[in-house]
């Protein structure tokens, strides 16, 4: 599969422009041209020039740098969100799955009533519940997610449980940890790992809408989201600024969306579009 | 048939109460004191202990979780969600209501236009697949599935009302006029996600037998095309669209804030912000409700229109 994915030139040329992107977050303090915090009223809205390339907001910050320090929190809490998601999707997906009898009833239950709600109003009830503030974003996005995934994983790990490799496992005598870890979480990592990346589209999508409502990351933060939020205000005065993070959002869910597209193709040929 | 429709309905009870009492748990989870709370509302300055106490007994929050559950069980049924702890002289209900009919319309009219628009485009992207047409509509597909709906909608509201001012901004101050942009925006991310549906179900029944039958016996293309083929695709399709109703109310949260649209978004959201739990929960209860009802008459419906599930669903069930 990893050989494949070598030979594809869209999946190298994505995961390249993904790499350079992560890179420029990591590396924000040298990347980006002015401070993402100053204040300066002397260029509120300043119009793009040299020194600041896309202009300045409405309390005169580089709208660029922020750009560039926005990639921090927005990636970083997409990828934590999807970390979260997966670590508990895994759990109940692996017990459910390689148990069965009352332990998968009782989950795969569960599991129905959390599907039963529309994400959006779930996520929305979380964050009520605990308060704003930025874990409890992860936290709502996490507990909308997880039950997905674990029935996702049940379904894979029911298909691996009854190959020959777990039975004679069993025969040996092997304990139930040691077949669960060595055996079927090796097999099922992949095709997970892949889900994941599919879905950090879908993560940095719902994180930036929980920000733009201002139930996120909050200002002066820089995080697209929350950026979006500020330029609601005055975007009649200083389009730049809304058209800007909202660019940058599409081409980066874009690119996680094709990443998706592309990995599944290489896991699966057939299921081509 | 009947028989069909019995089962499927009774099989959702279960579903119906597990959300009942998760909606309660959630209520209860809150670090909020009701009695507190209504103490407060009635505007009663300084609660001393005693007075808490007896409030507490009063309320029956004294009672065991069961007896309060089924108490706000019954209230529930009879859509008596109690006081919304923002705005005393309002209840749940009377807030939700004042609310519905706009999101009602608000959804309507997005689900209208998304039948309208995606069905003919996804129809013209199956026949005509891999032409300019088809891949013009799958770039867009790509672009506006990755684009967060607020900023669809901020794009829209610069462009056609501030640039072009052929329609209001926000609110709903100008009757049909002003549910226009709100309406598109909430329409534009599912229109990406049935136009796909449309045309890859199409794809796929005509490589099916019977459409190999119908231009062997020299039926004209379109009849093939429309009689054969789009009716079967519908079939799924319909369902898909029905079942996403609940999901479309449920996505006008962020459109209706963006839009400053009176329904049951912003209301849910100032409730966040106010942390107005009666009113949250009631409507997560409406929701969460809705979605069942839904999926259970589009499941139905299929039924109806497939025989084939029909057998399997009874055999199943």
């Amino acid at each position: 599969m990893l050989r494949r994915l070598f030979h594809h030139k869209g999946a190298m040329i994505t995961i390249c422009i993904l790499t350079i992107i992560v890179l420029m977050g990591v590396f924000a303090p040298i990347v980006a041209p002015n401070d993402p915090l100053e204040v300066d009223m002397m260029n509120r809205f300043a119009s793009p020039n040299a020194e600041f390339p896309l202009g300045g907001d409405q309390l005169g910050r580089c709208i660029l740098s922020r750009l560039i320090w926005g990639i921090r929190p927005t990636l970083g809490l997409a990828a934590l969100t999807m970390i979260g998601t997966m670590g508990i999707g895994l759990a109940v997906g692996l017990a459910s799955g390689y148990f069965r009898g009352w332990i998968d009833e009782i989950l795969m239950r569960l599991v129905d009533v959390l599907l039963s709600f529309p994400s959006q109003i779930m996520v929305f009830a979380v964050v009520a519940l605990l308060g704003i503030n930025v874990a409890n974003v992860v936290i709502a996005n996490v507990c909308i997610k997880w039950a997905w995934y674990a029935r996702m994983i049940r379904t894979n790990v029911i298909k691996y449980r009854s190959e020959n490799f777990v039975n004679f496992s069993n025969v040996v005598g092997n304990s139930n940890r040691f077949i669960l870890l060595k055996h079927l979480l090796p097999s099922i990592a992949a095709e997970s790992a892949m889900l994941a990346s599919l879905d950090m589209g879908w993560a940095i999508i719902n994180i930036s809408t929980l920000s733009f409502l201002g139930m996120g990351v909050s200002a002066p933060t820089p995080e697209w989201g929350a950026m979006l939020n500020d330029a609601k205000q005055v975007f009649i005065l200083n389009p730049m600024q809304m058209l800007a993070p909202g660019i940058t959002i599409m081409v980066v869910v874009a690119l996680f969306n094709m990443l998706g597209d592309v990995l599944r193709d290489a896991l699966d040929p057939k299921e081509v579009m | 048939m009947n028989k069909y429709i019995l089962k499927r309905t009774i099989a959702i009870i279960p579903l119906l109460f597990a959300i009942s009492i998760f909606t309660f748990v959630f209520i209860n989870l809150i670090p909020v004191d009701p009695a507190e709370v209504v103490l407060r509302l009635w505007n009663i300055p300084v609660a001393s202990e005693e007075l808490i106490a007896q409030t507490r007994e009063d309320l029956g929050l004294n009672d065991p979780y069961v007896v309060r559950y089924f108490n706000w069980l019954a209230d529930a049924l009879r859509f008596d969600f109690g006081v919304s702890y923002a705005t005393p002289q309002l209840t749940v209900a009377q807030k939700l209501a004042a609310a519905f009919p706009n999101t009602l319309q608000l959804a309507s009219l997005s689900f209208v236009l998304v039948i309208v628009i995606s069905l003919p485009i996804g129809f013209l992207c199956a026949v005509y697949k891999d032409s300019w047409f088809d891949k013009l509509m799958r770039a867009f597909i790509f672009l506006t599935t990755a684009m967060p709906s607020y900023w669809i909608g901020l794009v829209l509201m610069w462009v056609i009302s501030v640039k072009l001012g052929w329609l209001p901004t926000s609110g709903n101050f100008n009757g049909f006029k002003s549910l226009i942009l709100p309406s598109i925006t909430v329409a534009s991310s599912y229109i990406s996600i049935f136009i796909r549906l449309i045309r890859n179900n199409m794809i796929e029944n005509m490589t099916q037998d019977y459409v190999h039958y119908a231009n062997v016996r020299g039926l004209k293309q379109m009849n093939i095309l429309v009689k054969h083929i789009l009716k079967n695709s519908l079939h799924t399709c319909v369902v898909a669209i029905g079942m996403s109703i609940p999901q479309l109310i449920s996505g006008t949260i962020v459109v209706e804030n963006v839009f400053a649209w009176p329904g049951l978004g912003t209301l849910c959201i100032s409730s966040v912000f106010a942390r107005d739990m009666p009113v949250i929960q009631a409507y997560v209860l409406l929701v969460g409700v809705l979605f069942v009802v839904f999926n259970l008459i589009f499941d139905i419906l299929q039924g109806v229109m497939d025989p084939k599930l029909r057998v399997g669903g009874e055999k199943n069930a």
